[in-house]
């Protein structure tokens, strides 16, 4: 007993002593499983490659439980200096000027080998502000794709090598499924706000919201009940009255994915990173990939899709060393190697030029794998399709599951339940702008 | 009454201490911090604070959905409590009536009670769940499309069933407890009188059980909105629609997961009042006026 205590004295002193050498960057981050695991092997990678600094990865829970310790842990003054956010979580960061430390400026500040020019501007638009300066980091960005049942598109007859292009394609293809037999429901989805909604409007180039989709300030408000997206919406309440369509739930919609898995669906639309999941779980039918429909009757669509997942956000009122620290860890993080190995493991984007170069070989290698970037870099970002920032975001995105649910249940048509998606977003919006100033 | 006296005038004090400290610490500072927080606008970080006197309050009776918020939260409470305790009853009277192996349905009957809220929920999440659960493949035999992820009945009955389900063990508890108090002359009195086993149970059991039955409503309100937290955040999230969003949750999510702590301290002062309603009718009525 005696000398397991010594030895543990020993080995605390030791490592405190260590650690003393060192400084220690905390990072607080939402990966759990597989990705957490590969994101800890990441870390060691740059905390084998020096001795001056050593980061150390913390998992928090979900992206909301991550957000919420991190904004609860700066209130008590025990921030860690970097934290992972979800894309929603944006306009609260952005907005928090004394709270955080934009990238650009802690790269600058820092002396750190970094060219903006060097990063996807459809990955990091999303995180710039309007002088195009990035506030944060890009760590796993996503894109909806479509993920299709090529066994079940054999039987019903059609070619399981053309997945649909259009919605008409897509309505078109259900029915002959569904009325074959080869399946059940035609197609079914993961968030309506992020797939159904957002990203619909910026594959059509159709606005968000003002101010460039609230790009431009926190006096932005939300525009979404365009003809476009009320269309879009009347089409889903009608083909999910007609069985061709079945909602999977709010948020992420969690009940998407068994029903595409156990072939009650013939279509699913997913996130790219969901790619591994998939693979994994299709066990007795061939996966296909294609890019989300359009309608082909809206001009200049299809534009290019918008990203979903989480970037890491530096928070201010720590030691100036830790800086240093954190900008030598963000030079790691973008560099090609390590961009290409965590989009491989993950079906993350790459974030940078140079790692979608170096990935060539891996999407040659595994065919839909480059669907999702193909589909961000289809064309120049335009004002509506860079990607969107609002305050409240995180509520304004169940909002639109709500008024998605009345939609469906019939207390309201599609005008009426995007009208009210807006009316009830920007009364938050208006609550965060009030907060803010 | 007796009263002890103490010579030491600092002794009292002490030993009362710890008990002060801890209410102190867990309820009055962190209620004064709420009230507080009530009157206040205040962005996530805690950057930029104003005062804006009532307004959070204001704008919750102009909020549609906190007016849903209290409406689904009186339809909740009031389905669990009738639930719960019909089926609490009807189980106690069956045990009651039995001559051998009480102790071993009662026993039997009281399990889900150690069943924690979130646990719960998840049970019953698994078989009503619309993909792969048991029921609606069952309920779908009898032509019945069970889906509570856009259903708002269906989901309202899921955390209804989820919720009473765990609560019908401690009320039978208390009403077997209740059953045997009721003495057995006066219903044999009755019964040789000539009435029959409704009569009796109608005009001897139910007023005799009045105590119990008036303090269970009241603990089986407070159950249904305060403690079905779990219930709700493990099956449907306050969804489809905000069908389910009871006042706790609300709480929760616009406090935790909005960041609108303003608002969040305006529904928890709230509810604080309603708590302080409820145990103020629990204790001038159940113990004063419920008497037979």
């Amino acid at each position: 007993m005696n000398k397991l205590f010594a030895a543990s004295t020993v080995a605390l002193i030791a490592s405190l002593s260590a650690a003393n050498a060192q400084t220690e960057i905390q990072w607080w981050h939402a990966m759990g499983g597989e990705l957490g695991a590969k994101l800890e092997e990441i870390t060691q990678g740059f905390n084998d490659s020096q001795d001056e600094y050593r980061v150390v990865p913390s998992y928090k829970g979900t992206y909301p439980e991550t957000m919420t310790a991190a904004i609860a842990a700066f209130r008590a003054q025990q921030q860690p200096a970097i934290v992972q956010v979800f894309e929603v979580g944006t306009g609260t960061m952005m907005a928090a000027e004394g709270a955080i430390v934009p990238v650009h400026q802690l790269m600058e500040e820092q002396g750190a080998n970094f060219d903006p020019q060097a990063y996807l501007p459809a990955v990091v638009g999303y995180y710039t502000d309007t002088d195009g300066n990035m506030l944060s980091l890009p760590f796993n960005s996503s894109t909806p794709i479509v993920y299709y049942n090529k066994t079940v598109f054999e039987k019903a007859g059609l070619d399981p090598n053309t997945p649909p292009k259009t919605w008409a394609e897509l309505e078109e293809f259900s029915t002959k499924i569904k009325e074959s037999g080869a399946a059940n429901c035609g197609f079914t989805t993961q968030w309506i706000s992020w797939i159904q909604t957002e990203n619909l409007s910026a594959w059509h180039n159709q606005p968000i919201g003002t101010e460039q989709n609230g790009f431009g300030g926190t006096a932005a408000r939300l525009t979404l009940n365009g003809p476009v997206q009320v269309k879009h919406w009347e089409n889903l309440k009608r083909l999910s009255d007609e069985g061709i369509f079945k909602y999977g739930g709010p948020v992420g919609g969690d009940n998407a994915a068994p029903m595409f898995y156990s072939q009650d669906c013939a279509m699913y639309m997913a996130s790219s990173a969901s790619r591994a999941g998939v693979i994994a779980n299709a066990k007795d039918f061939e996966v296909g990939y294609g890019m989300l429909p359009y309608y082909d009757d809206v001009e200049g669509a299809p534009q290019n899709s918008i990203i979903g997942g989480a970037s890491l956000w530096v928070l201010s009122g720590k030691p100036d060393e830790e800086y240093a620290g954190v900008a030598k860890f963000f030079e790691y993080l973008s560099s090609p190697e390590v961009q290409a190995d965590w989009a491989s493991f993950s079906g993350y984007l790459p974030i940078t030029q140079a790692a979608m170069d170096q990935m060539g070989t891996f999407y040659s290698e595994n065919p839909g794998a480059d669907t999702g970037i193909k589909q961000i870099t289809l064309n120049e970002p335009t004002e509506n399709s860079k990607g969107l920032r609002f305050g409240n975001y995180v509520q304004i995105r169940g909002i639109i599951d709500e008024e998605f649910e009345q939609l469906l249940s019939g207390s309201k048509d599609a005008q009426g339940a995007l009208d009210s998606v807006v009316e009830r977003g920007n009364a938050l919006i208006a609550e965060f702008e009030a907060q803010s100033q | 009454m007796k009263r002890t006296l103490f010579r030491n005038q600092l002794l009292p004090w002490l030993l009362l201490a710890p008990q002060l400290a801890i209410t102190f610490v867990f309820f009055l500072w962190p209620a004064a911090q709420a009230v507080r927080q009530s009157f206040l606008r205040q962005d996530a970080f805690g950057i930029n604070t104003t005062f804006v006197g009532l307004s959070n309050f204001k704008a919750l009776w102009n909020s549609p959905e906190y007016l849903n918020s209290l409406q689904v939260t009186a339809v909740f409470a009031v389905l669990v409590t009738v639930l719960s305790m019909g089926f609490a009853l009807l189980l106690a009277v069956a045990v009651d009536r039995m001559i051998r192996s009480t102790s071993v349905y009662t026993t039997l009957l009281v399990w889900p009670y150690a069943v924690a809220p979130a646990v719960a929920g998840i049970l019953w999440w698994f078989i009503f769940n619309p993909t792969i659960g048991v029921m609606p493949y069952f309920l779908d035999a009898i032509g019945y499309d069970w889906n509570h992820i856009s259903s708002k009945s269906d989901a309202m009955t899921l955390v209804v069933i989820a919720s009473a389900w765990k609560q019908i063990s401690y009320n039978f508890l208390f009403f077997v407890a209740g059953l045997q108090s009721v003495p057995a002359s006066l219903r044999e009195a009755a019964a040789i009188d000539g009435a029959g086993p409704v009569r009796r149970f109608f005009d001897i059991t139910v007023p005799l059980l009045s105590p119990t039955t008036f303090f269970l409503l009241v603990v089986n309100i407070v159950y249904a909105m305060f403690d079905t937290f779990g219930v709700i955040d493990a099956t449907t999230e306050g969804g489809p629609a905000q069908a389910t969003n009871i006042l706790v949750y609300k709480v929760y999510f616009d406090g935790f997961v909005g960041q609108n702590m303003g608002s969040s301290a305006a529904q928890s002062v709230i509810l604080m009042l309603i708590v302080i309603a409820l145990t103020v009718v629990q204790f001038r009525y159940v113990e004063k006026k419920v008497a037979y």
